[in-house]
């Protein structure tokens, strides 16, 4: 039988934790850390829309962009929280989450061989997405030293010809990292200078602990060259909706309509009669989620700086992301040997790019009380790593 | 300290009294001696007035009930409900005692007891006296949530245990 799977897909390496998730699968009672979605549930409000348009046999089609209602509440809600103007008839797309959204804006705009750049650790879907478009990743690295904040030599420097699009993630899945107007300026004029087109996801935007989110299309001269992604999943604890949305001038949006309409016709539409209570009455409902999670933030910060174990702090999203360069083995091996020795699961920094080696992800959204649980059982492991260490020293 | 930082503290207290001064200190970003110092303080002005394990004893092999009693009343000059409440709290049999607006004055919630405990209460103590006009008791079937917590049995955690 002749192989029938084309060669982009066989190029695209495989998640880098499915070993750690068959592992962890199999073990009793292992408190996890791994997860990256919120632990609320959906606001009860939310939930009841979404029943109701059951009930009310809403069940079909919605038009290919989204609900109207629902697209002007986003031209709301964008305007309201972030200042930027999208005409909801044909600047605003619902997507089957933030993932649908950064397809089809790679797929829209890439022709093969073009170039984007992004900031690494970041998430582990855009190296694939790109590759998909047929486009060409080029990762640039981060480091803790720099918060994990892009900077302006560290894009000039990747440019080259080929390059088309900027592709930025703050606040930043896995690092927490966040970027402020101060950092976006900065990064504006190299963008202006090369052309580039900028891909920004900002579905973390409402789990900021610093200040307000900023969006780089709120920037002069970005708006015209900018595809915001943004979503539901986050910000109102709605992952298994699966709806998200896309903003982006009618030029662009055209084309990404084109696919969004031949690929997957419609984002659900009991989720976006859902969604529509999200954004009329979900403000108290995801500052009460910020909160509890940047308390935990804080929990996980203190515990981190008592096991001695250095992390940034993180102004963003709800992951932390410490430093385990001082044992001396890559992330994976970490991550395992941990969930064998003391049942928690985290995620390895590796599987957000290879700079994120010496670091692993851990996620707060759970309750103190098994945060508290996991941070000494990571505690007792450290000490366990370091006096092996010590005795290892010793011998020599 | 000021109001705000207070009641962050309280809304952790609440939710969960068995958060020590150091938790609190460390999630809302104070120093655990001025945190420390504002939970006493709070608990000297009677802002904090008790810590309790919030129980659901249907599920236990008590078979006693809870009640609760309307109760309308006939405000006394110069005292308004103030006195007649105070003729009421200060039964054990009281859990609860709320001044209420609409239909009637007070609603007394009465500790766990045997009906016959709660007929005898309502009957002997709460309906003779002088300035109460009249009575309705009803009995708790279910508590389905108490303190903003849900009796439910506490949902298994379905998502995924591992994901990028």
């Amino acid at each position: 039988m002749r192989d029938f799977i084309c060669d982009k897909i066989k190029r695209i390496k495989p998640s880098g934790i499915r070993r750690l998730f068959d592992i962890a699968n199999e073990i009793p009672d292992v408190i996890s850390l791994g997860v990256g979605e919120p632990d609320f549930d959906t606001p009860w409000h939310i939930r009841e829309e979404g029943i109701y348009a059951l009930q009310k046999g809403r069940t079909f089609y919605t038009s290919n962009s989204g609900l109207p209602e629902l697209r002007e509440e986003i031209a709301n809600y964008m305007y309201r929280k972030y200042g930027l103007v999208y005409d909801p008839k044909n600047e605003i797309i619902l997507t089957v989450g933030g993932s649908e959204a950064i397809d089809i804006a790679f797929r829209a705009t890439l022709n093969p061989g073009d170039e984007v750049v992004y900031p690494e650790p970041g998430y582990v879907s855009y190296e694939p997405c790109i590759l998909l478009a047929d486009g060409r990743p080029v990762s640039i690295e981060l480091s803790a030293e720099t918060e994990f904040r892009l900077q302006p030599e560290q894009l000039e420097a990747a440019i080259t010809p080929r390059t088309k699009v900027l592709l930025i993630s703050y606040p930043n899945n896995p690092t927490g990292a966040i970027m402020e107007r101060a950092d976006l300026e900065k990064l504006v004029p190299v963008i202006l200078k090369h052309d580039l087109l900028v891909i920004s996801d900002e579905i973390y935007s409402e789990l900021c602990y610093k200040e307000r989110h900023v969006s780089i299309a709120s920037l002069p001269g970005m708006h015209e060259r900018t595809i915001v992604i943004n979503g539901f999943s986050k910000s109102f604890a709605m992952t298994g909706w699966r709806l998200g949305w896309v903003c982006a001038p009618a030029h662009l949006m055209e084309y990404m309509l084109k696919i969004h309409q031949f690929g997957i016709m419609s984002a659900p539409t009991m989720s976006q009669y859902a969604a529509i209570s999200a954004l009329r009455s979900g403000d108290k409902d995801t500052e009460m989620m910020a909160e509890s999670y940047n308390q935990r933030r804080r929990f996980l910060m203190e515990a981190f700086a008592e096991m001695g174990l250095p992390c940034f702090e993180p102004y963003g999203a709800f992951y932390v992301f410490p430093d385990i360069s001082e044992f001396g083995m890559g992330s994976e091996e970490f991550c395992e040997k941990l969930l064998k020795a003391e049942n928690v699961a985290v995620v390895p920094g590796s599987a957000f790019g290879k700079s994120g080696d010496k670091h692993v992800r851990i996620s707060y959204c759970y309750s103190v009380e098994e945060l508290k649980e996991a941070m000494t059982r990571i505690a007792r492991f450290v000490d366990k790593l370091r006096s092996e260490e010590k005795d290892k020293a010793k011998e020599r | 300290m000021d109001n705000k930082k207070r009641e962050e503290i309280l809304r952790l207290l609440e939710a969960n009294a068995r958060y020590t001064p150091k938790d609190i200190a460390v999630m809302l970003g104070l120093g655990v001696e001025e945190t420390e110092k504002e939970i006493k303080q709070m608990e000297k002005e009677r802002i904090i007035c008790g810590y309790h394990a919030l129980v659901d004893w249907d599920k236990t092999d008590d078979e006693k009930i809870s009640a609760l009693v309307e109760l309308k009343v006939m405000p006394q000059r110069g005292h308004g409900y103030d006195s007649i409440a105070e003729k009421i709290y200060q039964y054990p049999e009281v859990e609860s005692l709320y001044l209420m607006s609409g239909a009637y004055d007070f609603s007394v919630i009465l500790k766990k007891a045997t009906m016959k405990e709660i007929a005898n209460f309502v009957s002997t103590r709460l309906a003779v006296m002088e300035e109460v006009q009249s009575t309705a008791t009803h009995i708790v079937l279910v508590r389905y949530k108490d303190h903003g917590t849900t009796f439910a049995e506490t949902k298994k955690d379905q998502r995924v245990m591992v994901m990028p």
